[in-house]
């Protein structure tokens, strides 16, 4: 066997955006020697992007909020799919989790009497998003970073896991490439926790970066945990469409809490067309009413632009298929008709939505103090991941955690504008919190070389085809024109059939692909090992779409357009079978406690 | 020009590793709206699979693909190429002022040991009974200035103290003066980095030419809002009788 350069941990976090940074510092804390793996540098990961804020009912802005309505709302826009003990120990622990951020550094934006700052989000019945401006990834992230540096975690910069290694049941580390050199390194640890965010590249149109191609997914997987929920993609609802190079884009949902209104080209807020039975006491009836309620008229009720996501994906979808969609195949957003309505709308617009502003201004030359946005649904985030406990956020692997997006259970069918930074957080914490408690209870095991000999041997077995072989970055862009076209926004039984054949197809294009030059710092090479997690990905998430026959939350089937009371008790579950296929099981929807039920019941 | 070369480009970019390199010309279709990372992705992907650069968020929000376009310090996300002469080649370099790893690619890590080595944030005791505080905005709007940075380091790049004269070792550049001076004015920080910032982190080195401030893709006025209030500390402090003849020459 070849020497590998080895790491020695109590805890290894594979990522570092918000929930392996949060897991970090409470491992380390703990007093867990702890590294942390990332792809790319510090500070960068895609937490660095969310804009319009985190969850958590302080009550701040609206004393109404509490953790029973902030619980209930998060289970009515998951379809009551969700684990509603996660959905409790998050409504209950986040308001903690954001004050602890403050007394690390972070500068939320304030009230008028100097507390944290809460805004407006779709499904959130109250003001209760902390934020900075536009920009509060960025916040959580750097805030983290530079409490995280100081606590003693080693950090591995731009360094992929392309395997988890198990000793018998449990896993005991991972094998590691650096980007830099191309050499490999084996990750030595007593509990590992999953922190690699979500597979949204598997698609064309996207908001997320090169780093979302499922990776924690594809290696959970493949170690043999289960998975949930993986049918649920979650669409946003405003994504930049135009220009052609910017398509996919994220448009904050906080543009639609400052008051900004959806419109075909006719000029019509449609919204108003289509307002679930389930949302409709919680909805303005008129567009005035909607105004007053952004505006924090505390008798007024929201404007259907901040139904759930899924909804309001589903709704511009329906317009732009009717012909009242705008130019480039989208619909309006339109912030700069407050004018209307506020004297000083042009610097307000600039300070409460500042990125947004700059974003339009540089790459689309368009002021949106004075025009409406195009836009259009783009892929954002997915609700399923690695099943976890909800206490402790173990997988079903001995030794294996997960947080943060890859994790499942707390957003069910849809996902809360806002409950990921949160779920971050508290999710974040206590799998840092719990994987230091398994490192102490339980001695290293044992590191299995034929594991990391196979592994290294097939990561590096794309430079042996060189230029021969299949290129790489034309197999991504194919996997992702048929995620797109055939398992999106909606979805029809013989689409995923042919998408299932073509993943078949692109599977053993891959195994062909080659790659030239050596092996540092070589894009061609880290994208063709990369395919393999989002083929896994993609196929995984289109069995899932087959099974279930219904349409919940962000599943639109065309063939079965309504929700199903049957399917309404089950969670899909995934994992990987003996010959190396995707099984998928029923999975009993873990049951709402007494007093949970009587939570929703009071929350109506 | 004829259509046909409305349509293509030729980017010079800056192929090579840590001991050697030189610029090497892509011709690649261009289209509406494209940025210079758009470009830069099209060629890695159909002519030079392993042509080496860093980007996440492609909005100019996470700081990754800084380099030197036609010498200009730019994200290359935020570049249009619309704002660029296209009728002459378009030169993408890596940045300058850091070593180099591979391509568009450099060494940034001594940015991280740097701020490292500040004095951390420490809070006062909390004002409210729950562990909180209680700021006015007017009281953090100007911090809330400074940590809207991005770590792009383009400010780093651009400044001569640090490009041309390579005191990397007496200098902590401007993006960690804008991190002192984020932490300096932070109404409930009790720490005190006045003397490091004159010893460690060398500000006296910096002599305002502003070139930072220029470059910032956050538009952060590195050098008003954040370098000149924190030199007056440090005047104030060590040399106070200079006061004065500071503020009449500064
Ligand atoms: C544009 C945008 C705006 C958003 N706005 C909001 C918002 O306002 N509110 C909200 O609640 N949510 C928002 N979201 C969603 C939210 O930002 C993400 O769900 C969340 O940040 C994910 O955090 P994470 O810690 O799970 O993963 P990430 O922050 O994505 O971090 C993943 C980490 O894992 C690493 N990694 C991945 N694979 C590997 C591997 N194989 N080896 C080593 N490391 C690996 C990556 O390098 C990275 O460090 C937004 C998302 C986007 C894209
Ligand atoms: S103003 Fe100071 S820090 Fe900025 S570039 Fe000039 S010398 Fe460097
Ligand atoms: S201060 Fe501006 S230029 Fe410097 S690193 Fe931060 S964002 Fe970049
Ligand atoms: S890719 Fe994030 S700033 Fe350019």
């Amino acid at each position: 066997m070849p020497e590998y350069q080895t790491h020695e941990y109590d805890v290894l976090i594979v990522g570092a955006g918000g929930a392996g940074l949060r897991a970090a510092i409470e491992a380390s804390a703990a007093g867990a020697k702890t590294g942390v793996v990332t792809k790319s540098l510090l500070g960068k990961a895609h937490t660095v992007m969310a804009e319009g804020g985190m969850a958590a009912a302080m009550g701040n802005v609206d004393d109404r909020d509490n953790w029973r309505v902030h619980f209930a709302d998060t289970m009515r826009g998951g379809q009551y799919l969700n684990n509603s003990r996660m959905a409790e120990i998050h409504a209950k622990e986040a308001p903690a989790r954001v004050r602890e951020l403050e007394a690390w550094g972070a500068m939320f934006d304030r009230t008028k009497d100097g507390r944290i700052l809460q805004r407006n989000f779709g499904g959130h019945r109250y003001p209760r998003l902390a934020h900075v401006g536009d920009r509060t990834g960025l916040e959580m992230i750097r805030t983290l970073q530079d409490h995280g540096v100081h606590q003693g975690i080693e950090f591995h910069m731009e360094a992929t896991i392309v395997t988890l290694l198990k000793d018998g049941e449990r896993c005991v580390g991972a094998l590691a490439y650096d980007r830099e050199r191309g050499q490999f390194r084996v990750l030595h640890a007593k509990a590992v926790v999953l922190a690699t965010g979500g597979i949204g590249r598997a698609y064309q149109i996207t908001s997320n970066s090169w780093e979302y191609s499922g990776d924690g997914h594809a290696l959970a997987f493949h170690a043999g945990a289960a998975l949930l929920d993986m049918e649920f993609v979650q669409f946003h609802p405003t994504g930049m469409v135009w220009p052609p190079s910017v398509k996919g884009i994220l448009v904050t949902e906080g543009v639609r809490g400052e008051g900004g209104v959806l419109r075909n080209k006719e000029g019509k807020r449609f919204m108003f067309d289509d307002i679930p039975e389930n949302y409709r006491s919680q909805t303005a009836d008129t567009e005035d009413e909607g105004w007053r309620y952004t505006q924090g008229d505390k008798s007024a009720r929201r404007p259907p632009e901040l139904l759930t996501r899924d909804h309001v994906a589903r709704c511009i979808n329906r317009e732009v298929k009717a012909g009242r969609g705008s130019p480039h195949g989208g619909v309006y957003l339109d912030i700069a008709w407050i004018k209307e309505k506020l004297p000083n709308s042009v610097e307000h617009i600039k300070k409460k939505l500042p990125s947004m502003y700059h974003q339009f201004k540089q790459l689309a030359d368009l002021d949106i103090t004075r025009e409406p946005m195009e836009i259009g649904p783009t892929v954002h985030y997915v609700m399923g991941g690695v099943l976890v406990d909800a206490e402790t956020q173990m997988s079903t692997v001995p030794g294996l955690f997960a947080a943060g997006e890859c994790g499942a259970g707390l957003h069910g069918a849809n996902r809360l504008g806002g409950n990921s930074l949160s779920d971050l957080l508290v999710f974040g914490k206590r799998a840092g919190e719990y994987a230091a408690k398994f490192a102490k209870e339980n001695r290293a095991g044992q590191l299995p070389k034929d594991q990391i000999d196979a592994a290294a041997r097939w990561a590096l077995e794309p430079f042996d085809r060189g230029a021969a072989g299949v290129n790489p970055f034309a197999v991504q862009h194919a996997l992702q024109e048929v995620m797109q076209n055939l398992v999106g926004i909606v979805r029809r039984e013989e689409e995923m059939l042919q998408a299932l054949e073509k993943i078949a197809e692109l599977k053993q294009h891959a195994a062909k692909a080659g790659v030239t030059g050596n092996r540092e710092y070589n894009t061609g090479w880290h994208t063709a090992l990369d395919l393999n997690n989002l083929l896994t990905v993609s196929e995984i998430v289109t069995r899932a779409a087959l099974e279930r026959k219904e349409s919940r939350g962000a599943q639109f089937r065309d063939d079965y357009p309504t929700k199903s009371e049957e399917w309404g008790k089950y969670n899909l579950r995934v994992q990987k079978g003996a010959d190396g296929t995707v099984n998928i099981a029923r999975a009993p929807v873990i049951p709402l406690t007494e007093e949970m039920r009587q939570v929703i019941e009071e929350q109506k | 020009m004829t259509p046909q070369n409305e349509s293509k480009a030729i980017f010079r970019i800056w192929r090579g590793d840590a001991t050697q390199g030189a610029f090497q010309d892509y011709t690649t279709e261009i289209s509406s709206g494209m940025v210079v990372l758009d470009a830069v992705h099209k060629i890695q992907a159909e002519q030079a699979n392993d042509l080496a650069v860093r980007w996440n968020c492609k909005a100019g929000k996470c700081g990754s693909c800084s380099a030197e376009i036609n010498g200009s310090p730019k994200l290359m996300c935020m570049t249009r190429l619309n704002t660029l002469p296209l009728d002459q080649p378009v030169t993408v370099e890596p940045m300058h002022t850091f070593p180099r790893i591979k391509d568009l690619v450099t060494d940034v890590s001594w940015n991280y040991r740097v701020k490292k080595e500040i004095k951390k944030f420490q809070p006062r005791k909390p004002d409210a009974a729950d562990g909180t505080w209680r700021m006015q905005q007017s009281d953090v709007d100007r911090v809330q200035e400074f940590r809207k940075c991005i770590e792009c380091f383009l400010c780093q790049d651009v400044c001569h103290v640090l490009r041309d004269h390579h005191m990397h070792d007496q200098f902590i550049g401007p993006r960690f003066l804008v991190y002192a001076a984020a932490l300096e004015m932070n109404p409930i920080d009790s720490a005190d980095r006045i003397a490091e910032l004159r010893d460690s982190c060398g500000i006296g080195l910096c002599n305002i030419t502003k070139c930072c401030t220029k470059v910032c893709p956050e538009e952060i006025k590195i050098t008003d809002n954040a370098i000149i209030p924190l030199k007056e500390r440090v005047v104030d402090r060590f040399y106070d009788p200079l006061t004065r003849l500071f503020k009449m020459f500064g």
